[in-house]
């Protein structure tokens, strides 16, 4: 009966653990394999624009990596127009914009709202909230439930007092 | 009251099992154009054979715009059809060579027959990012003011030729006859 208490403990460490490991995994930068490329910047403010860029643009003929992540042919290009575009001054919302105007939505990592997008947007909310809205349902009638019965009536009384009477 | 309390998540069950089994069959690798019903894009640049084109060279009719590369093995594939309606005179053809090299291009285009009546020389792939081209082959139909009217991503061999782009032109004819 010893082993038991260890046992759990051993459990609750391993789960405890592997929670820990799995929330810190989300903390680091995903898809670090970033393409070198050789672009020179004047300042380092530049620099992490054009990092922030590319990896917050798709790239058109991969489907799931950023512009930063992939190898493809228009993503070079498409890297090497947003190193221009940032040295000739341009602003993140005219790049953007840039791309936006040739390669549609598809290119934004985070869409814009319209009225196409509105569910992918607020679709997950929805869902939470049709959820919430059946778990409380179900939630008042299991308390009204267990409200009303646990009064016994008389009978249930006499039969309760009978069988505990049978016993001691 | 109870029965449709049962019948509701059934209902829900198959809506989001429709939706879900038709989506295993969305095609996500086509983009939609961003530049249909817009002008082609404005290009000054050289073609294949040396010359200056710019878009005054364009055909004023309808005309097939082909992206293709002499490393585009798709493009072969398509490439019997392209020759085929140039040399009946159905619809002229203008090519771009899409992030290649001109020595290569002049080769493929030597090797292979040539369907286009020029094509663009577009080797950093610039014209192609003001199109948005994300691979050869695509292939734009442009109509006879120079808007962009329809794109076609990868292959177009007889079939689609046939099923999307005859419909296309007949519908672009119509348009023009009112």
């Amino acid at each position: 009966m010893n082993s038991t208490p260890i046992l759990q403990n051993r459990t609750m460490f391993l789960a405890v653990a592997s929670i820990i490991v799995l929330l810190g995994s989300l903390l680091l930068p995903s898809a670090t394999y970033s393409q070198v490329d050789t672009f020179e910047f004047d300042t380092e403010e530049q620099q992490n624009r054009f990092r922030t860029l590319s990896d917050e643009l798709r790239c058109p003929m991969c489907q799931n990596s950023s512009l930063s992540g992939s190898t493809g042919g228009v993503a070079e290009d498409l890297r090497r127009e947003i190193h221009r575009m940032i040295m000739e001054g341009r602003s993140d919302s005219e790049i953007i914009q840039f791309m936006f105007e040739r390669y549609g939505d598809f290119i934004l990592f985070r869409p814009r709202l319209t009225a196409g997008t509105v569910l992918l947007w607020f679709g997950p909310l929805l869902f939470l909230l049709i959820g919430g809205l059946i778990a409380f349902g179900i939630w008042r009638r299991a308390r009204k439930i267990s409200d009303s019965d646990t009064e016994l009536n008389k009978s249930q009384q006499e039969r309760l007092q009978q069988l505990l009477g049978d016993k001691t | 009251m109870g029965k449709l309390k049962f019948y509701l998540p059934v209902l829900g069950f198959v809506v989001v099992a429709i939706a879900l089994w038709r989506g295993l069959y969305l095609d996500t690798k086509t983009l939609p154009s961003m530049l249909i019903d817009k002008p082609m894009p404005n290009f000054e640049l050289t073609s294949v054979d040396g010359s200056d084109v710019s878009n005054s060279d364009l055909p004023a009719q309808i005309f097939l715009l082909n992206v293709w590369g002499s490393y585009c093995l798709p493009c072969l594939i398509e490439h019997p059809t392209l020759m085929r309606l140039s040399e009946e005179g159905e619809i002229p053809v203008v090519g771009v060579n899409y992030r290649d090299r001109q020595d290569l291009a002049i080769d493929w285009l030597q090797e292979n027959g040539n369907p286009f009546s020029f094509s663009i020389l577009d080797e950093s792939g610039r014209f192609g990012i003001d199109l948005g081209v994300y691979g050869a082959p695509e292939t734009y139909l442009v109509d006879a003011n120079g808007v962009i009217r329809f794109r076609h991503v990868s292959v177009l061999d007889e079939t689609v030729w046939r099923e999307q782009f005859l419909p296309a032109i007949a519908e672009l004819r119509e348009e023009e006859g009112r």
